[in-house]
């Protein structure tokens, strides 16, 4: 610029390039700053106000925690996934994995919004992280497009905080399982730098929830397993000889009419292959025609052959919303989190409350209490198997036991593999006392909703 | 519109099941207006954009900041320097080609001045961080217009909705947990005579377990009620009563044990529901005494057309009840059984949307209209939802803020509660007329860009 410039423009002017500068370097952002691109954050983090933490001291360090070091854990790269990466990276963590195991379908467009037509079949994680890598410059997120139980604890240690946007409580129950197994105790006193906070999200048409778990210290997914109510599955006697619902015909073709038929070779009923639908739907139009019964549709076979949930974009949004925000408090301690479970319904107006959850002094995941079953020795084998499944805080899906017997390692019953199944069925007709098992055993029992075999002990009742 | 209907289907999928093809036409038939594009206002465009909504535009003449391009995931740092409402249109619309997006760099105020009724095209009008003289004038104007008007501010970790709206009204409210219109205490001719064709004394043993548990209570009801001179079950102990005559019902085996009958159990088990009187729900009943279900006119729209003729069918055909609604709940029985008894509910839903039809026509015919106005289907779809109906009406701006009609015993009463949320409200305003008084927000220093600190 000329000289003529006023003197106090000039200095201004270098005052800023400086500032920009340092600021620059500071950051190592190579291009990636510009003016007032973090003051919403710094806001939070830079200024007192009356609703933060009673220990905030406004710190400029904060931030650059977020930029630099602070290390999440995003599980899921779906609804409430994108919604996630999205919140997350506009608030300033830049060191973000995210792990999905699936591929994109049409059917997630209407809310997944970082993924497009021409993205039709790409990995949600790879996609997932390319946009915002892309759309918010200097954020570093990793995609893995895996499964969670594809790690172990070596990779799930180096995160500071976990949040989940996952679709399945299976899957819920295994990071939580995950989470307590890197819980370090000292003398019996829980070591706090080994816990990794756990913020879940959960969303379903016009319902969502939130929750913050401090494994460890505050309730944890199996504490409140009770809150989730066990899926309904319709009786094999209507299915099989008396229909009422469109649902029941197409229960029974897919779980009936299918295996018999074959009608694609030996292969299993995809739920995204539209000819097999195609075939289920026509096959329950015919039953249904059979019975009388009438409201077959195509989206109703589909609904019912994939479990459909129904999701819209908006309430993603409000549950990631939530859920980064705890992420933010946690990260920063500037706020004090969600204590510790928050409920939201927008079907009729708009309803939200928030409540302690509360511990489970027995907990099969995070109590440390070996879990006391109560049966007569001539109880089968088979009941105690029924308990673990049936039992509203165990639900488990297909329970391996294992016993001591004699010294010797002896699996009671294992579902999984074909061959150790038709070795082991026998024992589920036989006795508790003719499998050998005394008063006060200890059985290991392992099932995919825990990363680690649960111990049980049985005392035996009159 | 370039996607084919099918591939909307696939698209929309997971939203059709929760409103179905009607709320989907009503989405794609709706013009939002979002005036200001941060990032609460893109924030909400977004989630109307991924489902399909016809169309949007963004009224807004700010220049986009660094600020603006930190938090705003639908602006880039490209987008610094341009108008706001075209940057950010633009990255919304990438979001779902079947949407029309569009924008106005303008303020809004300087559109109230020239042309206030720019904004009558709207479906609704979403303002977001307005200054408070902005929202009084485009609520003034958008109320006489009965546009809905949400008005949405954010400041950290505080957020605010105010909804304006004169009246909307909602035929398929999708309830959650509705009860049931079974017509136990008051069963109609051909329910009765249904009932009539059982003998549950003389049935095989595999008819008695499949039978429905509505015939079962109906039964039961006819029994007690012959003995109890016409009273039904009122309290506790005689419902309990009452469970334990059904429960005496169950067939016995050989040994004298109860035989396994699920039917007789769900039976039991919905005693208390079953009891349920039939009647009108005082929401409906509200709305049957509204001006606007009263006074039909030519201008009268087809909800309160509609309602008027249900409320003549109530006080008419219906002797008292709404239309039956024609549905069933699943319940254990043999498939024939099932069918049966669901086709004498849904044969009666038809008689009596046929009545509230006759009902329709005259009331068309009244005003001068033609009775195709309203169609058969629409009639059908409102008597299956008579008692779901519901009409939202928000008082307007000018009423809440205007000193003679402030609902000041409402606020002073809840601030006498510590935890109340009644501060951020009057905090909220205190902020709003700082701004009018002092053209900034509080905390907020133009110095503050040179000194470093921001």
């Amino acid at each position: 610029m000329a000289d003529a410039e006023e003197p106090e423009k000039k200095r201004r002017r270098i005052e800023d390039l400086t500032e920009k500068m340092a600021v620059e370097s500071g950051h190592r952002d190579g291009g990636c700053y510009w003016e007032g691109r973090w003051n919403h954050v710094r806001k939070f983090l830079e200024r007192p106000g009356p609703f933060t933490h009673p220990d905030f001291e406004p710190s400029t360090e904060s931030l650059q925690f977020l930029l630099e070091t602070c290390k999440i854990l995003v599980i899921g790269a779906g609804g409430l996934g994108c919604e996630l990466l999205k919140n997350l990276a506009l608030s300033g963590f830049r060191l973000i994995h995210v792990v999905d195991m699936d591929t994109i379908d049409v059917s997630n467009l209407n809310r997944q919004f970082l993924f497009r037509p021409k993205d039709v079949g790409r990995p949600k994680a790879e996609v997932a992280a390319d946009f915002i890598n892309r759309r918010i410059p200097g954020c570093k997120v990793v995609p893995h497009f895996k499964k969670i139980q594809d790690f172990d604890e070596s990779f799930y240690r180096q995160f500071h905080i976990i949040v989940c946007g996952l679709d399945s409580i299976v899957a819920r129950r295994w990071i939580n399982g995950m989470l307590i197994s890197l819980l370090g105790y000292e003398d019996g006193v829980l070591d706090p730098s080994s816990i990794i906070p756990l913020i879940d999200g959960g969303t379903e048409g016009f319902k969502g929830n939130a929750r913050v778990i401090l494994p460890g210290m505050t309730a944890c997914i199996d504490c409140t397993l009770e809150l989730y109510p066990p899926q309904i599955n319709f009786p094999m006697c209507t299915i099989a000889s008396m229909p009422r619902l469109p649902e029941h015909c197409v229960e029974y073709a897919r779980i009936l009419q299918w295996p018999k038929e074959q009608p694609f070779g030996d292969t299993s009923l995809d739920g995204d292959n539209p000819e097999h639908i195609q075939w289920v739907f026509e096959r329950s139009q015919e039953r249904a025609a059979e019975f009388h019964i009438t409201g077959i549709t195509y989206r109703l076979t589909q609904g019912v052959v994939k479990r459909i949930i129904p999701a819209v974009a908006s309430t993603n949004a409000v549950i990631a919303a939530a859920c980064a925000t705890e992420v933010f408090k946690i990260a920063t301690s500037a706020y004090i989190p969600l204590n510790n479970y928050l409920v939201f319904n927008d079907v009729d107006g708009l309803y939200t409350y928030t409540f302690e959850a509360e511990r489970k002094e027995n907990c099969t995941a995070c109590s440390q209490v070996p879990q006391d079953l109560q049966f007569p020795p001539s109880a089968k084998l088979q009941e105690v198997l029924e308990y673990l499944t049936e039992n509203a805080s165990l639900q488990m899906k297909s329970p391996a036991i294992t016993t001591t017997l004699e010294g010797k390692n002896k699996t009671l019953y294992l579902q999984s593999v074909k061959s150790i199944e038709e070795r082991t069925r026998p024992n589920l007709c036989k006795t508790l006392k003719e499998l050998g098992l005394s008063d006060g055993q200890e059985i290991a029992v392992a099932d995919v909703t825990t990363p680690q075999t649960v111990l049980f002990k049985i005392n035996f009742t009159a | 519109m370039a996607a084919t209907k099918d591939s909307k289907e696939q698209k929309y999928d997971r939203q059709l099941r929760l409103w179905g093809d009607h709320g989907q036409e009503a989405l794609e038939n709706a013009h939002v207006c979002l005036i200001n594009a941060t990032a609460t206002g893109t924030e909400i465009l977004k989630n109307l954009v991924l489902p399909g909504i016809g169309a949007f535009t963004i009224v807004d003449g700010h220049i986009v900041s660094g600020e603006d391009a930190g938090n705003n995931f639908f602006l880039s740092s490209d987008s610094i320097g341009k108008n706001r409402a075209q940057a950010a249109t633009e990255l919304l619309q990438e979001l779902n080609s079947d949407v029309s997006g569009n924008f106005v760099e303008e303020s809004p105020d300087k559109l109230l001045d020239n042309d206030p009724e720019f904004f009558h095209r709207f479906t609704i009008v979403i303002g977001v961080q307005l200054p408070e003289s902005t929202c009084l004038r485009l609520g003034m104007v958008l109320w006489s217009a009965s546009v809905p008007f949400l008005i949405c501010k954010a400041y950290g970790l505080i957020g605010y909705m105010r909804l304006m709206v004169q009246e909307h009204t909602v035929i398929e409210s999708h309830p959650d947990n509705a009860l049931e219109d079974l017509r136990l205490d008051r069963p109609f001719d051909e329910f009765k005579s249904h009932i009539k064709s059982y003998n549950l004394s003389i049935m095989d043993k595999k008819d008695h377990s499949h039978t429905p548990w509505v015939i079962i209570v109906a039964k039961y009801l006819e029994r007690w009620l012959s003995e109890h001179d016409g009273q039904p079950p009122k309290n506790y102990k005689e419902k309990e009563a009452f469970r334990q005559i059904i429960r005496e019902g169950i067939l016995k085996n050989e040994n004298g044990g109860l035989e396994d009958e699920e039917n007789f159990e769900e039976a039991i088990k919905n005693v208390n529901t079953a009891l349920n009187p039939t009647k009108v729900p005082t929401s409906v009943e509200d709305l049957f005494n509204s001006e606007q279900c009263n006074n039909i006119t030519a201008q009268s729209s087809s909800f309160w057309v509609m309602l008027r003729a249900v409320k003549e069918f109530v006080y008419n055909e219906g002797s008292g009840s709404l239309p039956v609604r024609g549905s069933i709940p699943d319940m254990i029985a043999d498939s024939q059984k099932f069918i049966n008894l669901q086709n004498v509910y849904r044969e009666k839903a038809m008689q009596d949307a046929a009545a509230v039809s006759k009902h329709v026509e005259s009331l068309l015919q009244s005003v001068g209209k033609p009775p195709e106005s309203i169609s058969e289907k629409d009639i059908k779809l409102f008597c299956k939802n008579s008692s779901f109906l519901r009409v939202v009406r928000c008082r307007s701006l000018a009423e809440e803020y205007s000193v003679d009609s402030i609902n000041k015993d409402e606020i002073t009463s809840r601030m006498d509660s510590p935890d109340s949320e009644m501060v951020f409200y009057l905090m909220l305003r205190a902020v709003d007329r700082f701004y009018q008084l002092h053209s900034r927000y509080p905390g907020f220093r133009k110095s503050l860009r040179i000194s470093g600190a921001f």
